[in-house]
């Protein structure tokens, strides 16, 4: 039988993602991929494997059975996760053994939650990347009864985790000025600093939309401004006023006007704001953005080294595949379970 | 407005990674002319740093590694490259096509045909008549895979994007805004209004040219009956033909 994940229970929102295919903004296709990258970063940083497909879970998880033992790991909104009724742990490694029932239930914090797995998910692949890109009708949501491909994983550690910093429950966004702030008022663009908005109900792959605590956003003659390439994080006002910030799968081009751009290192926190997060935007100059930038290079090179053991003591865990799972160092080819 | 209208070709970043030049700030023929023939040079020039170049409908988009390369210096190369003709003047690329494809207007397949008859201050069959006769130009792609930009349309369709996004329109759905069509894809929200339907397949996957249109290319969308939109929408091109452009 071949190494499969098979999805016995499936949320919503359940995606196979990488990194996207950058390059055919000409075409109209948008690069896509994880709407948390780092999240991504953390899981290849857990399992020591590099440019793998995750399964990417909106809000909530599903049930999974591997049909071979598996390393997994588990990265970006918390969500309840148990193999076979035991508590895992949340942003770290374990292994699945064959059989098992991992169930992973609704976030607990954050939007998006990433499965990963030793070796990485197989799937079609198409201009050089299998993520699905649902705005552009390519692949399509993960559904009970899928049994996912998982390539060979030349094995390395389980029960390690990674310290992660909490970005799943709103904050600050740093953004710069881009092709359009200058067509907005001035009040109105002091004012996008210094109150507050709520994520709105509304969000998907595509964006997030975020209500201001005051009145709407927008510019005179706005909703004739010539269409322009789209870069993610920008943040468009659409003729109600509310911003919208683009994401993964925005649109490569658009005709809203654009008050501002997140800076990449702040595309996770946006990405996994949960409805009715409290947020806030804070203006930065374009060589402050390149120094937030070489600091997001230079964390996410470092993440494999900053995954550490889990280490608990024995009488916490009185099951003992949890045992193994913190203790044990399996090499794919030699589980033992 | 903030920008100086005059001061055209601009360069303006794009986030943190990005650079544009604009060669005007609406839609003319002779901006997206420039900004396609630019982009052939920057793509030709191929300078150390640059990751992604596209055109737009009046510009030209780079986006590149700024811890590799600094922002002034990708801006000296481009106002180089601005100052050394006169892009306003360049010429469209060659291999251009003619598609004709058919569409339904009005109706139950796209409702928004008499709203937007009567903001072009036109009556329905004139609507038409002007619609469905119109020679437009493949300005750019964008939004979704294979979408394109389609222009101009006489001035009486110069009526802007609607207040509220329609939630939903169809793939194949054929859209008008500030003298402009839009044929939809794949099916997405939007802002402007469908007045057409087309079945046509813009983008295939797998296919040895996955595109149906290419910039430079040019469109006629002629009206035919729900009746005969219900057979073309069997046929894997949707009703779709083409001839080579001299």
């Amino acid at each position: 039988m071949s190494r499969a994940l098979i999805v016995l229970r499936a949320g919503p929102a359940l995606t196979l993602q990488d990194d996207g295919r950058p390059g055919w903004i000409t075409y109209g296709l948008s690069r896509g991929g994880a709407m948390d990258r780092l999240a991504l970063a953390e899981g290849r940083a857990l399992l020591g494997q590099k440019g793998s497909v995750a399964l990417e879970m909106g809000g909530m998880g599903g049930l999974f059975e591997a049909t071979e033992d598996m390393r997994i790991a588990l990265s970006g909104a918390p969500m309840r996760a148990t193999i076979d009724g035991a508590p895992l742990l949340w942003h770290a490694s374990h292994l699945l053994p064959r059989g098992a029932k991992l169930d992973i239930g609704p976030a607990t914090a954050g939007a998006y939650g990433y499965l990963h797995v030793g070796g990485g998910f197989q799937g079609p692949e198409f201009l050089g990347a299998v993520s699905a890109h649902l705005t552009a009708g390519l692949g399509g949501a993960v559904e009970p009864g899928a049994r996912l491909s998982v390539g060979p994983d030349r094995g390395g550690a389980t029960g390690r985790k990674l310290p992660v910093e909490d970005r799943f429950g709103g904050g600050t966004l740093r953004v710069v000025a881009s092709l359009q702030t200058e067509l907005f008022p001035g009040d109105q663009r002091d004012r996008f600093a210094e109150e507050g908005f709520t994520r709105d109900n509304r969000a998907n792959r595509m964006g997030v939309k975020v209500n201001p605590d005051g009145p709407g956003y927008g510019v005179e003659g706005g909703l004739s401004v010539v269409s322009e390439v789209i870069a993610p994080g920008d943040i468009q006002m659409t003729g109600d006023g509310a911003p919208f910030v683009l994401l993964a799968e925005s649109q490569t081009t658009g005709g809203y006007p654009r008050l501002a751009t997140v800076i990449p290192a702040d595309l996770p926190r946006i990405a996994q704001a949960p409805a009715g997060a409290r947020l806030r935007f804070r203006w930065i100059s374009l060589d402050e953005a390149l120094a937030a930038e070489a600091t997001r290079r230079r964390l996410e090179a470092e993440l494999p080294r900053r995954a550490v053991p889990v280490v608990r003591h024995p009488a916490d865990v009185p099951d003992l595949l949890s045992h193994k799972l913190v203790s044990g160092f399996s090499s794919g080819d030699h589980h033992d379970h | 407005m903030a920008l100086d209208v005059a001061a055209y070709p601009i360069i303006r970043t794009v986030g943190i990674d990005g650079l544009l030049v604009s060669f005007g700030d609406r839609l003319g023929e002779p901006a997206n002319r420039a900004a396609i023939a630019f982009r052939a040079e920057v793509e030709r020039a191929g300078w150390d740093g640059v990751e992604e170049t596209s055109s737009s409908l009046v510009s030209c988009y780079l986006r590149f590694d700024p811890l590799a390369v600094r922002h002034a210096d990708l801006e000296a190369k481009l106002r180089a490259l601005m100052g050394s003709r006169d892009w306003l003047e360049a010429e469209l690329p060659h291999g251009r096509r003619l598609h004709r494809i058919p569409t339904v207007y009005g109706g139950t397949l796209a409702p928004q045909f008499g709203e937007a008859a009567a903001a072009a201050g036109l009556s329905e069959a004139d609507a038409l008549g002007s619609l469905s006769s119109a020679r437009v130009r493949v300005t750019a792609l964008g939004f979704a895979p294979g979408q394109p930009y389609l222009g101009q349309l006489p001035e009486c369709w110069d009526v802007p994007r609607q207040q509220a996004l329609t939630p939903k329109v169809p793939k194949g759905a054929l859209v008008l805004a500030i003298r402009q069509f839009v044929l939809f894809a794949v099916t997405a929200p939007t802002g402007w209004r469908h007045v057409g339907q087309t079945a046509a397949t813009l983008f295939r996957m797998g296919d040895a040219r996955p595109f149906l249109l290419a910039p430079g290319d040019e469109v006629i969308f002629p009206a035919v009956s729900e009746d005969a939109f219900s057979n073309m929408a069997a046929d894997p091109g949707g009703g779709a033909s083409w001839e080579a452009l001299p």
